[in-house]
């Protein structure tokens, strides 16, 4: 009986040490994670944390000293350049290690070795899109670039310096949480996170949704859904810009309209996964002519995905060669967007189309050899393994061609039928190139020949890469590493076995649109297409026009511009598409067919300013009719279409129906009657209702309350999310704020002889959501608050500012 | 008094093995504990669980204290699906405690089947 106790008491001390240690009864190891001394309360940062230190590494080539600032800024001031990228290394891991880890980790296709083999389709994808294969091409080239291998190298040392600090109780928090631990860190991996922002950035595309479109309507209907300009179009470059001749003449193969063209094969592979296509972004320069100082203004606001932990990280970078200050990348050197002591840089996405796929015939299913240009090509294969957390190891055999990796095949479909055929993707973040020079450039930048010789290092993602500088140049380029195409080209799937539908080459650098202190005073681009038709090149059909419409109309009208009137515009909810499509949806709405209720919402949408404020009631009327009305006209056109059919750009619709009520699109072809403009419109809005109805009830119809944006944790825990954040704006508005996504960094420089500087973005400066740095600007941020951007001077030890002060010396 | 001593001895024990050792190292400090300090099996456990739930909860409380809870009340809307940061440290403490208990025991009861056999038999 005594052994019987004995037995028992110790089999529960021991069973219970090994549930509360294991993941293997409860979902959590509750013991482990609740442990005072090493679970998560170690990461419960005191808010009176003390964030000093003095530290010694033997990699450092002199001494170096961090300023941290009342938002935790560090204001890192280094003897040698090279160790100032050291202190960002350090610094990145120190505060933001799990975000930059798991971001490279996704790129490379390596989630399963984390959550096992849920993730194996995400791998496979990223895998077989060449992933690591670009970062590993971009390493060779940044390696032959002996500044950049070292600041690469510096930095890396840094991050690992700081990683090697790392122990069961300081592991940042959802290592603790998802069970793993950190790995050593590599340049190859700052080459995975420039991938990573290449993909996010460049590699959105529709050629499989445009094939079914075109296979599925009429020639007529497509080139009417699918026009490759806007009426509304404002360009980045003004129309009426002379360009020169084209050194590059892309010409179309003589079969392309009976082979290209002519598609009637639906393809309906569509990978499950896309970047987000709402990533875009504002910036502009006014020069000094339109500013109250007389000096030049930049602003830019990245509109990304809202995450926590932030994808930006704020900090200045002070060291005998230059001075800068601005949102760096966690995971990468130097400053991305933001001023130095000359001049300021910022970017918006390029939107061009750089990612075609290529149909492609192999020998037999062991894929030796493709059928290209008559004969037999051998493939080339990358065999990559994918470690599975509790299964063996997946590999998955890629085979490479002349236009790059074959990403879908019999072996891979994405969870989508491709049939027996295989598509290989052309992208330009395969090809070489060596993005942190430019950042480097930037960084060290003094006038506009700096800029300028820096620009052409930006190859993928392509940008609209805006600059403003001391001596009141300003200037706006719409860099990048572009294929000239030939009109129609790669909107589609493109014969794999014929060169002639290769990317015939690249757009020459010295014709790359751009604009160097323009009489209007002002430069600014909001992702539309860069230029209009007379552009020799052709440039695809999918760039929104609202954003860069109003924003220019604001410049145009603007005068004696001070930073407060560029806060207000860059936060400004003056919804232009509305504008356009209001007016339109009132004439033609039937309102003696309207109930009293629906009356009194078509009242809202009547008396709506096309504000879209957080506490309006207009804007979420709009949103839904709009959304009704769409889906009236074209469900009839769509009723029959393959799952994923390219969707046309909601300008087509609202410039179809301005230019033409009787619209091709608006009749349904379902009836015998033909149906108008007014029926369609009001038997929209009689829908729309119904869930405008249902949102009122719920006190939802207020458009922040209807809209509900929220920052997702990268884990979407709500735990360590923000929910319901209230702030207006939305897409097409320069508050480009959606449900989950925005600007992710505002920035405004006012380039006076003393540079006065204003920033924020939706989180903080510390990744840890047990501190109060985790997400202490957003609230600030939803208001359009800003704070004054401190470019601290080595004289300015003693401000009161500073409250920590971190100090690095040679050990 | 022997309690006390056994129980102040059991929360250090813990506190310091736990500096270097994982968690469940707080087993073999009260198990220790009961094993060298006679008493009987019901103290022992009590002595075990109150140490450990006095050493975990407080820690965890001290903590979260200067933390202004925030990060307390963000594990318990992912542990206990609701936000309370006082119950998370109640769980915590808790949880402690019932290790405690248990190796305590677990040590009383070794010491007494050990005790109740003259060493001889054993040859």
């Amino acid at each position: 009986m005594r052994y019987l106790l004995l037995f028992l008491t110790a089999a529960i001390t021991v069973a219970l040490c090994y549930i509360l240690d294991t993941r293997t009864v409860l979902p959590a190891p509750l013991g482990r994670l609740l442990a005072p001394q090493q679970g998560f309360w170690q990461n419960a940062e005191p808010s009176d944390a003390d964030f000093s230190a003095d530290l010694h590494f033997n990699t450092l080539e002199g001494n170096a000293t961090v300023y941290f600032d009342e938002r935790l800024v560090p204001h890192i001031f280094a003897e040698k350049e090279n160790d100032a990228y050291f202190v960002q290394g350090f610094l990145h891991a120190k505060f933001r290690l799990w975000q930059m880890e798991l971001q490279t980790l996704s790129a490379a296709g390596r989630i399963s070795e984390i959550v096992g083999d849920v993730a194996l389709d995400h791998d496979r994808e990223f895998r077989r899109l060449g992933m690591v294969y670009a970062a590993e091409i971009w390493e060779k080239e940044m390696e032959k670039d002996a500044p950049i291998k070292q600041a690469c190298d510096a930095y890396t040392a840094g991050v690992n310096a700081y990683i090697t600090t790392l122990n069961s109780s300081n592991l940042p928090l959802e290592y603790k949480l998802l069970g793993y631990e950190p790995e050593l860190w590599s340049n190859l991996k700052t080459g995975l996170f420039l991938k990573y922002m290449a993909y996010d950035l460049a590699a959105h595309e529709n050629d499989f949704e445009m094939t079914n479109a075109l296979a599925f309507f009429k020639k007529s209907d497509f080139n009417a859904l699918f026009p490759s300009l806007q009426d509304s179009l404002d360009p980045i470059i003004p129309k009426g810009t002379v360009f020169s001749p084209p050194a590059v003449v892309p010409v179309a193969p003589k079969d392309a309209d009976s082979v290209y063209f002519h598609q009637t094969d639906t393809a309906t592979a569509v990978e499950n996964t896309k970047p987000e296509k709402a990533n875009g972004s504002n910036n502009w320069a006014v020069s000094g002519s339109k500013t109250k100082s007389g000096s030049p203004i930049l602003c830019n606001d990245p509109h990304l995905g809202l995450n926590l932990p932030s994808l930006w990280y704020e900090i200045q970078l002070s060291v005998p060669g230059f001075n800068a200050y601005g949102a760096s990348f966690p995971g990468s050197p130097g400053v991305i967007i933001g001023f130095n002591d000359s001049c300021a840089f910022g970017f918006t996405n390029g939107g061009r189309d750089v990612r075609d796929y290529y149909e492609i015939i192999f020998n037999n299913q062991s894929k030796t050899s493709y059928w290209y240009d008559s004969s037999w090509k051998p493939t080339s294969f990358r065999i990559e393994k994918i470690k599975i957390a509790g299964k063996p190891d997946f590999i998955d055999t890629v085979a490479y061609t002349v236009f790059g990796p074959v990403m879908y095949d019999n072996n891979f479909s994405g969870k989508r039928n491709t049939g027996s055929k295989n598509y290989a993707v052309r992208w330009t973040a395969h090809d070489p190139s060596n993005e942190m020079r430019l950042f480097y450039d930037l960084n060290h930048a003094k006038n506009y020949n700096d800029y300028l010789q820096a620009a052409p290092y930006l190859k993928t993602p392509g940008q609209n890469c805006v600059f403003a500088a001391k001596n009141g140049d300003i200037a706006i380029r719409t860099q990048g590493n572009f294929p000239a195409k030939w009109k129609g080209q790669g909107d589609f799937i493109m014969p794999g076995t014929d060169s002639r539908y290769a990317w015939q080459g690249m757009i020459p650098q010295n014709e790359i649109p751009f604009q160097y202190n323009p009489e209007r005073g002002f430069v600014s681009s909001a992702n539309q297409r860069p230029v209009d038709s007379t552009y020799p090149y052709y440039l695809g059909r999918d760039y929104p026009t609202p954003r860069g419409l109003i924003i220019n109309r604001k410049l145009s009208a603007m005068q004696q511009i001070t930073p407060k009137d560029m806060m207000l515009l860059q936060t400004d909810n003056y919804n232009v598409f509305a504008e356009m499509a209001v007016p339109v949806i009132l004439k033609n709405l039937r309102m003696a067919e309207l109930s009293d209720e629906e009356k009194a919402y078509a009242g809202l949408l009547q008396n709506w300013n096309y504000r879209s404020e957080a506490d309006a009631k207009g804007p979420t009327v709009f949103d839904l009719a709009w959304k009704y009305f769409s889906d009236t006209v074209y469900f009839d056109e769509y009723a029959n279409a393959p799952e994923f059919t390219e969707r046309p750009l909601e300008s087509t619709l609202l410039e179809g129906i301005i230019r033409d009520s009787a619209f091709r699109f608006v009749d349904d072809i379902r009836t015998n009657q033909i149906e108008t403009l007014p029926e369609m419109v009001t038997r929209a809005f009689k829908k729309a209702v119904v869930d405008i109805t249902k949102a009122d009830k719920e006190n939802r119809l207020a458009w922040g309350k209807y809209k509900d944006t929220r920052v997702n944790h990268l884990l979407r825990l709500p735990a360590f999310s923000r929910l319901h954040v209230p702030i207006g704006g939305g897409k097409n508005i320069i508050n480009a704020t959606t449900e989950t996504h925005g600007p992710s960094w505002r920035m405004i420089v006012s380039l006076t002889p003393e540079t006065e500087a204003y920033g924020i973005y939706p989180g903080g400066q510390s990744g840890n959501p047990g501190s109060r740095f985790y997400d202490n600007a957003i609230s600030k941020w939803a208001a359009g608050e800003y704070y004054s951007l401190w470019m601290m001077k080595p004289s300015e030890q003693k401000d009161q500012r500073v409250k920590w002060k971190m100090q690095f010396s040679k050990s | 008094m022997k309690w006390i001593s056994s129980l102040l001895l059991m929360a250090i024990l813990s506190f310091a093995a736990c500096l270097f050792l994982p968690w469940w190292s707080i087993a073999i400090a009260c198990f220790l504990v009961a094993l060298l300090i006679p008493q009987k099996h019901g103290i022992a456990f009590l002595t075990g669980f109150i140490a450990l739930f006095i050493l975990w909860a407080g820690m965890s409380y001290w903590i979260s204290m200067h933390n202004d809870h925030i990060l307390a009340g963000r594990m318990s809307q992912i542990i206990l699906k609701k936000e309370d940061p006082q119950m998370i440290i109640i769980v915590t403490g808790l949880i402690g405690a019932f290790v405690g208990g248990f190796a305590a025991l677990t040590g009383s009861l070794v010491r007494k089947s050990v005790k109740k056999q003259p060493l001889h038999s054993l040859s």
